[in-house]
C-alpha cells in the first residue's frame, strides 16, 4: 500500500505488529489501540518509535493520555463516508497539540485528500494500484477555502484564505 | 469597500469566489469522467454527485441549485431560466428549502449546467448529501418592518464557513441550519438541526439564541434551546462545537437514527448541552473568532438599497386599493410591511388554482427577473412556502407590479390561505415516494378555489409530503397530509394542529389513513367542522387547540 506524504510517495518506516506478537526493540512499531492501553506502562520506557492504530469509533479524548508515548497515530476509515476520522485528527492537533504524524488508512478517496490535510493528517495510505497522479492532482486543484484548517493558509479577507497544500 | 449600492442585497462574488467555483466545477467534471470510465464506483460517486446537488430520481437526474438563503438577483434568475430552457424542459421547481430544482438533467450535461450556474455566481454545492446544507432564512430579511437583525449577514457567514468544510463534509446525515432576525419566526428555526435567532443585547450588540436537534422526517422533534445568548464573536466557534459533537457521536449505523435530533433525544438535552459547552470551552476560540471587520465587510454587501423618500406613496396605494377590489384582495394577502416608509414587499404566488406548487416556467422566471429589475432593486427572494418575493417595491408602484404579475398568472391572491399549499414532488418525480403529492395539492386547490371561501376559512397552512421524509413539512401544517403505501395503494394520513412558527408544534395524527380518492372530501369535512366550531376571531389552529381533536375525528369516520 503506497504511503503518500503531501502527494508524494514515501517509505513506511513502521512495522505493524499484531496484538500479541513481541515488539521489535529498535525498529518503529505500530500497535493497535487496545494494546497501547493495556501495555502503556511497559511501553513508556521504549526507545524506538511507536505508533498506534485507532478505528474511526475512537474518541480523541481517549487517545489523548497516550500521546506522549507515540509519534504516529493511524486512523482507520472503514468507509469513506464515515467522517469521524476528520474530527479525531483535528482534535488531536488542536485540542491536544499532537505534532507527530497522523495517517489515514482504509477507504479514503482522492476527493477527500484536501480535507484530510486540512484536518491535520500528514499521510495517507492509498490502495495498491491507485492512480497516484489523481491523488497528487487532488492537492493541486484547490487554492482557496473559506474556513481555518490545520494548514497555515494566509487569510486574504474575511473568512477567505489561500491554500498551499501540495 | 466600494459596493455599488444600486444593486444591494446580494453577496457579490469577486475573483476569489469565482476561482473557488471554477475549481469546484472542474473537480466535478473530473469526477463525472472518472465515474464514466469506471475509476469511481457508483457507491463512491454518489456522495460526490450529491455534494454537487445531483440526485438520481425516478425518470432522470435532478439538479438542485442552491439559492443561498433564498436571495437571487435578476441576472441570476435569468440564468436559471436559461438553464431551465437549455438543460431541462422549460421549468424549474422552487422548494421548501428556498432552492430551485431541475427535474430532467442528463448526467453528461450536468457539468455544463454547473458551469452555467457558476457564470451567474450560482452553484449547487451541498444542496444534498450528508453535509451542511444551504442555510435558510426569513424571506423578508433586510426588508421586514419587524426585523431586529439582518439575518442575511450571518447566513452568508454560515454559507462561507460551511462551504466544503474539511471536517464536516461527511457527517452522519444531512444538516440544515435556519436563521432569523425577527421576533416573528418565519424561518422555522425550531424544526432545524440548528436554528438561530439573531437578536440584540442591552448595548445594541448582536448575539444569538441557539436551538438544535429539531427536525421533521420520520421522527419529528421540536428543537432544544442550547443558548439564550451567544456572542457574535463566538458565533462560528459555537457552530464548530455543535457540529464536532454531532460528527463524533451521531448515529452512523442506521440512516433513520442519524440526524442530530436523535442524538439530542438519546443523550438528553442537558447532557448534549454539556458536551457542546465542553467542546466549545476547549476548542481554539481565537482561531474561529468572528472579527467585527469580517462582519462589517459582509454587511456592506447587504446595505440597504438607495430608498427614496416617498411622501405620497402610502396615500397612492390606499387610493388604488379602494378603487379596485381585486387589487385590494391581493394587497391584503400577498404583501408584507416594509421597514422603509413608502415601500412594501410583494409576494409572487406560485400557487395558481390547480397548479403545481412552486413550479415556474422559464418565461415566468424571466418576467419576474424583469419586474425585480424595474421595481425591486434587482432583488428576488424564494420563500420556504415555495413562493417568490419582490422585497422592495414602492407603494406607489405596487399597482403596476400587480397588473404585470396578474398578466403572468402570478398574482393569485392566496398567500397564507388554504390554497397556498406546500407539496413535495412526491411520486411524480421522487424515487423515495409512497404516494403522489402534487395531484393531491391540485385537487385541494381546485376544491377551495373560491376566493370568498378561502378568505372566510382564514389563515391555514396545508402541507403535503409524499413519504415520511417530510420534505413537504406535513408535520407542521395546520393540516398535514402524508402519503403512505398500503399494499401498493396510495393512502394519506392526516395530521392536525401543526405549526412551524414561534409556537412550533408537531401535528397530531387523526385516525387511520384515507385513500387517494377521499382526501379532498376529508379535508373539506375537517374545514367544515372547524367553521362550525370556531369562535369569533379564531383561525383554524386556534380552534383546533381549543376544541381538541375529538370533533375532527368525525371527518374521517364519515369517509370510512
Ligand atoms: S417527502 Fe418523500 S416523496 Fe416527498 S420529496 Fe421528500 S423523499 Fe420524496
Amino acid at each position: 500500500m503506497p504511503l503518500l506524504d503531501h502527494g508524494r510517495p514515501v517509505e513506511d518506516r513502521f512495522v505493524a505488529v499484531a496484538d500479541d506478537a513481541p515488539l521489535p526493540a529498535d525498529a518503529p512499531a505500530l500497535i493497535p489501540f487496545a494494546r497501547l492501553q493495556r501495555e502503556a506502562d511497559a511501553l513508556a520506557g521504549r526507545n524506538a518509535a511507536l505508533g498506534v492504530q485507532v478505528t474511526s469509533a475512537t474518541h480523541a479524548e481517549d487517545i489523548a493520555p497516550f500521546l506522549d508515548r507515540v509519534t504516529l497515530v493511524v486512523v482507520e476509515f472503514p468507509k469513506f463516508r464515515d467522517g469521524r476520522g476528520f474530527t479525531i485528527a483535528r482534535t488531536l492537533r488542536e485540542r491536544y497539540g499532537f505534532s507527530g504524524e497522523i495517517r489515514a488508512v482504509g477507504h479514503v478517496l482522492p476527493d477527500q485528500y484536501e480535507f484530510l490535510v486540512r484536518c491535520g493528517f500528514t499521510c495517507v495510505a492509498v490502495s495498491d494500484g491507485a492512480d497516484l497522479g489523481v491523488w497528487a492532482a487532488a492537492l493541486e486543484r484547490f487554492h482557496v477555502a473559506y474556513q481555518p484548517g490545520l494548514d497555515t493558509a494566509p487569510v486574504l479577507s474575511g473568512l477567505r484564505r489561500r491554500l498551499a497544500l501540495g | 469597500m466600494d459596493m455599488a449600492v444600486t444593486r444591494a442585497g446580494i453577496y457579490h462574488y469577486d475573483e476569489f469566489d469565482r476561482e473557488f467555483l471554477r475549481e469546484r466545477v472542474a473537480e466535478f467534471r473530473g469526477q463525472v469522467a472518472r465515474r464514466l470510465d469506471g475509476a469511481l464506483t457508483e457507491d463512491e460517486f454518489k456522495p460526490l454527485r450529491l455534494m454537487n446537488g445531483l440526485y438520481l430520481q425516478l425518470h432522470a437526474y435532478m439538479l438542485r441549485c442552491a439559492v443561498p438563503y433564498g436571495v437571487l438577483s435578476s441576472d441570476q434568475m435569468r440564468q436559471l431560466a436559461h438553464i431551465a430552457r437549455k438543460y431541462d424542459r422549460g421549468f424549474g421547481h422552487f422548494t421548501t428549502r428556498q432552492n430551485l430544482q431541475f427535474n430532467w438533467i442528463k448526467l453528461e450535461e450536468a457539468p455544463d449546467a454547473l458551469a452555467a450556474l457558476a457564470e451567474a455566481d450560482l452553484h449547487a454545492l451541498q444542496t444534498s448529501g450528508n453535509c451542511i446544507r444551504n442555510v435558510t432564512t426569513d424571506e423578508f430579511a433586510g426588508a421586514a418592518a419587524d426585523e431586529i437583525v439582518d439575518p442575511r449577514v450571518y447566513a452568508e457567514i454560515l454559507r462561507q464557513w460551511s462551504t466544503l468544510h474539511p471536517e464536516f463534509s461527511y457527517l452522519p446525515r444531512k444538516f440544515k441550519i435556519a436563521i432569523t432576525g425577527a421576533p416573528t419566526d418565519r424561518a422555522a428555526i425550531q424544526v432545524h438541526d440548528i436554528g438561530l435567532l439573531a437578536k440584540r443585547g442591552p448595548a445594541g450588540e448582536v448575539g444569538f439564541e441557539v436551538w438544535a436537534g429539531g427536525g421533521l422526517g420520520r421522527v419529528p422533534i421540536i428543537g432544544t434551546k442550547l443558548r439564550e445568548w451567544l456572542s457574535e464573536a463566538d458565533f462560528l466557534s459555537y457552530m464548530e462545537a455543535v457540529l464536532r459533537v454531532y460528527n463524533a457521536l451521531g448515529g452512523r449505523e442506521n440512516i433513520h437514527k442519524a440526524r442530530i435530533k436523535i442524538l439530542v433525544r438519546d443523550v438528553g438535552a442537558a447532557r448534549f448541552i454539556e458536551m457542546v459547552e465542553q467542546e466549545f470551552a476547549t476548542l481554539p476560540r481565537e482561531k474561529f473568532r468572528l472579527d467585527p471587520a469580517v462582519v462589517a465587510g459582509i454587511q456592506a454587501h447587504f446595505a440597504s438599497p438607495p430608498f427614496v423618500v416617498l411622501p405620497n406613496a402610502e396615500a397612492d396605494l390606499a387610493r388604488a386599493v379602494s378603487d379596485n377590489a381585486a387589487f385590494a384582495d391581493w394587497v391584503a394577502h400577498n404583501t408584507n410591511p416594509h421597514k422603509q416608509p413608502g415601500y412594501i414587499s410583494a409576494i409572487v404566488s406560485l400557487k395558481p388554482i390547480g397548479g403545481i406548487p412552486g413550479d415556474a416556467t422559464d418565461a415566468q422566471m424571466d418576467a419576474v427577473a424583469d419586474l425585480a429589475e424595474r421595481y425591486s432593486f434587482d432583488e428576488i427572494r424564494v420563500t420556504h412556502y415555495q413562493n417568490l418575493v419582490l422585497p422592495h417595491v414602492r407603494q406607489d408602484e405596487l399597482f403596476a407590479v400587480w397588473q404585470a404579475l396578474d398578466a403572468l398568472d402570478l398574482a393569485t391572491p392566496n398567500v397564507g390561505t388554504v390554497t397556498d399549499i406546500i407539496a413535495c414532488p412526491g411520486l411524480d418525480y421522487c424515487s423515495l415516494a409512497n404516494a403522489r403529492a402534487i395531484p393531491v395539492a391540485q385537487l385541494l386547490s381546485e376544491r377551495f378555489a373560491d376566493l370568498k371561501r378561502q378568505y372566510d376559512i382564514g389563515p391555514l397552512t396545508l402541507n403535503i409530503s409524499g413519504c415520511i421524509n417530510a420534505c413537504g413539512h406535513h408535520h407542521v401544517g395546520a393540516i398535514g397530509i402524508l402519503g403512505v403505501d398500503k399494499k401498493g395503494e396510495e393512502f394519506y394520513q392526516i395530521t392536525l394542529g401543526g405549526s412551524a412558527g414561534n409556537d412550533a408544534t408537531i401535528g397530531d395524527i387523526v385516525g387511520p389513513a384515507v385513500p387517494y380518492d377521499d382526501v379532498t372530501d376529508v379535508v373539506e369535512r375537517i374545514i367544515r367542522i372547524y367553521l362550525s366550531l370556531r369562535q369569533t376571531g379564531e383561525n383554524f389552529l386556534q380552534t383546533y387547540r381549543r376544541a381538541g381533536m375529538a370533533p375532527f375525528k368525525d371527518a374521517l369516520h364519515a369517509a370510512a
